[in-house]
């Protein structure tokens, strides 16, 4: 009776798997920050092979690096780029850019466009400046009239790429952010009070009078948050918008795997608190038929898939890192030979 | 963690032992076969916990050979500098517990009273229900409501008040900003209200109808009845109460990561920012990166379950010593 049931169920459990196996199935996990744009992606390109499906966990940037280092998923995906200690685990592992994001300054003030230069916003984040009517706000926003209110910083207390991100911009304009301080997904703040993601930070925000926090650009227009406009590189005053953090890749320059920060980048219109966002896979693919698909996919995203990003508030990759990233793509390989990349063209 | 096979093997070891003398009683296979069941069933229980503990100090193992004992007495928390105290976090979860639970029991009491004493028996029913309903609404609700309705108030009304009439307390200084140790506590008041109020309802309901009867029939006034004779009875079920809600308050993460502003620094004040043991698990270990930062919050786990451990038996001593007490007395 028993071993009847257990045949029973062993047969139903082939039967399921075997109906579920005529589409491919590509699994990958990691960012949240790309997550809806990688959604449309997968649904999009699914339409248009059939064949082919995606499954994306969204566990965040560290838990995608750690199952593409464990190969348990075919291709991870993270907002900052491996360190070399990761990288030395995960041999063989390419980095592949896919669209760029910000982060924005928001606050919470009677102040119609708050200006920043590096120097304030890291006084402002290293709890030095406290008053809304601080000189180095004065002298920043020439002929506005800041009020006499106490300035309320919000971070994320979560750990989270956004943080890794600004951190790592302060940490590059203020030697003494860098010193006392320093960047990471969580750091030690100095000041303020922590809210956990985007939502929390923007929920605090809003309700805090003098509040001043950090968010991701594609959030922040959503929301139709107040953004500061910064001072970059090349000391212009800068709005966030896609147009800046796409400008803010194409001056620098690109290391053969990617892995570089895009923050203070030089260039009259570069917005300086920008970032790549990755797909991680492997050079040289085990399983054919997902090697190939993947490969496929990735040719598609950087062309194709590039113009729904801006619908989406995701930045598109500047044309001269797609023409590389497409040398990059036709030198992936698959159980050692390389893929042709001949139907995608 | 050892391999499944050592695992099946301890799961089996303990419900050898004891079988034979409770089967022989009986003599009837299936009475072995159900003993058999429910000795596993209890062992379970132990090899879970036991699980969890070694997998936990596995984890922590990097953090602790660090520091060692001084991991509990540090108060600096830098993933930067791959710097780990667990004192802050400690320190928040107590004090929002301990406010949560002066809140919560003179509460829930009164509410108990009503419900099996002096409320009328129509609303008895609706308001059990009600409070009952409390206890089913998600933690994350609770938070975004604490968030947006009980921190605005607590900074523009409750903590100004407190400041002016008990500012001479530390417990009440400092910048009135809402989030903090003092908005978390009142979050997990109400959140262990139905808890502990419906428990100590069940507990006075036990409360033998002669007691009430002969202190009224001695002349007590009805609040003389509940003071000499009902509460003094009930006094350990209330503490086991009490108990019940305390475990819920220490544990609890989503509402007071929310509200408790998640900045590890110690104030006296109840008005500054803290941060709760699960609170900085839930937020740091999705992206903690390298071994000792992650080992370090699994160290923060250990100290959780330690914590819980040590308050749970000094409650449950508590709760003996009071059981004793009346009895004493008759």
């Amino acid at each position: 009776m028993k071993k009847t049931l257990i045949a029973a169920a062993l047969l139903a459990a082939v039967g399921a798997g075997s109906a579920r196996a005529d589409a491919l199935l590509v699994t990958g996990a990691g960012a949240t920050f790309p997550y809806p744009l990688y959604s449309k992606w997968f649904s999009d390109y699914n339409k248009l092979k059939p064949d082919v499906r995606f499954n994306y966990q969204s566990i965040g940037s560290g838990g995608g690096i750690q199952q593409i280092t464990q190969r348990t998923v075919d291709f991870g995906a993270s907002d900052a780029p491996m360190t070399n200690e990761e990288m030395a685990k995960a041999p063989g592992i390419q980095h592949i850019p896919t669209v760029l994001g910000a982060v924005v300054v928001t606050y919470q003030a009677p102040v119609a466009e708050l200006r920043l230069t590096p120097e304030t916003l890291a006084g402002l984040f290293l709890g030095e400046i406290t008053n809304w009517n601080d000189p180095r706000l004065a002298k920043d926003n020439p002929g506005v009239k800041l009020p006499d209110a106490p300035v309320t910083i919000i971070h994320r207390s979560d750990g989270s790429g956004t943080t890794a991100i600004f951190t790592d911009y302060l940490s590059k304009v203020s030697p003494s952010w860098k010193a006392k301080v320093g960047a990471g997904k969580s750091v030690k703040w100095p000041a303020g009070l922590g809210a956990k993601g985007n939502e929390g930070v923007t929920g605090l925000v809003k309700q805090t009078p003098g509040a001043i926090g950090y968010v991701e650009l594609a959030y922040a227009n959503q929301n139709k948050l107040s953004m500061a406009t910064l001072c970059n590189h090349d000391g212009h005053f800068v709005r966030p918008t896609l147009e800046g953090t796409s400008a803010a890749a194409a001056g620098v320059e690109m290391p053969a795997d990617y892995r570089v920060s895009i923050t203070d980048a030089s260039g009259k219109d570069a917005y300086p608190i920008a970032s790549f966002t990755y797909l991680l896979v492997y050079r040289d693919q085990q399983d054919k038929a997902k090697g190939e698909a993947l490969a496929h996919f990735l040719w598609w995203a950087i062309h194709e898939g590039q113009q729904t990003a801006p619908s989406l508030d995701y930045a598109p990759l500047p044309k001269a890192v797609v023409s590389s990233v497409q040398k990059t793509l036709s030198t992936l390989t698959v159980q050692g030979k390389p893929v042709s990349l001949a139907a995608s063209r | 963690m050892p391999p499944p096979a050592d695992i099946a093997a301890q799961a089996r070891a303990p419900a050898a032992t004891p079988i034979p003398t409770r089967a022989t009683a009986g003599g009837h296979a299936g009475d072995r076969v159900f003993a058999l069941t429910l000795v596993a069933l209890g062992g379970a229980v132990l090899l879970v916990v036991g699980v969890v503990v070694l997998e936990l100090y596995r984890v922590a193992q990097p953090a602790l050979a660090k520091g060692g004992l001084r991991f509990l007495i540090d108060r600096d928390w830098d993933p930067v500098a791959g710097s780990f105290g667990a004192l802050p976090f400690v320190y928040g979860t107590v004090v929002t517990s301990a406010v949560a639970i002066v809140l919560a029991v003179p509460i829930s009491v009164g509410m108990a009273l009503f419900l099996s004493e002096m409320g009328p028996p129509k609303l008895r029913p609706v308001v059990s229900f009600l409070i009952e309903t409390l206890a089913a609404i998600p933690s994350v609700v609770y938070g975004l409501w604490g968030l947006f309705v009980v921190v605005p108030l607590l900074r523009d009304h409750v903590q100004p008040a407190l400041a002016k009439t008990l500012g001479f307390l530390p417990l009440f200084r400092g910048p009135t900003i809402g989030l903090g140790y003092l908005a978390a506590g009142v979050l997990l008041a109400i959140m262990i209200l139905p808890t502990v109020a419906s428990v100590t309802t069940e507990v006075l309901k036990t409360v033998p109808p002669s007691l009430r009867e002969g202190a009224l029939a001695l002349g007590a006034t009805r609040w003389e009845a509940i003071r000499m004779a009902i509460l003094p009875y009930a006094r350990p079920g209330i503490l086991g109460a009490a108990l019940l809600g305390l475990g819920r308050a220490l544990g609890e993460t989503m509402a007071v990561t929310m509200v408790i502003g998640n900045a590890p620094e110690i104030s006296a004040s109840l008005f500054a920012p803290g941060y709760s043991l699960p609170a900085v698990i839930a937020n740091e270990f999705a992206e903690a990166t390298g071994a000792l930062h992650v080992g370090a919050l699994a160290g923060l786990g250990l100290v959780l379950f330690g914590l819980a451990l040590v308050l749970n038996s000094t409650a449950r001593l508590l709760v003996r010593l009071v059981a004793r007490g009346p009895r004493a007395v008759a």
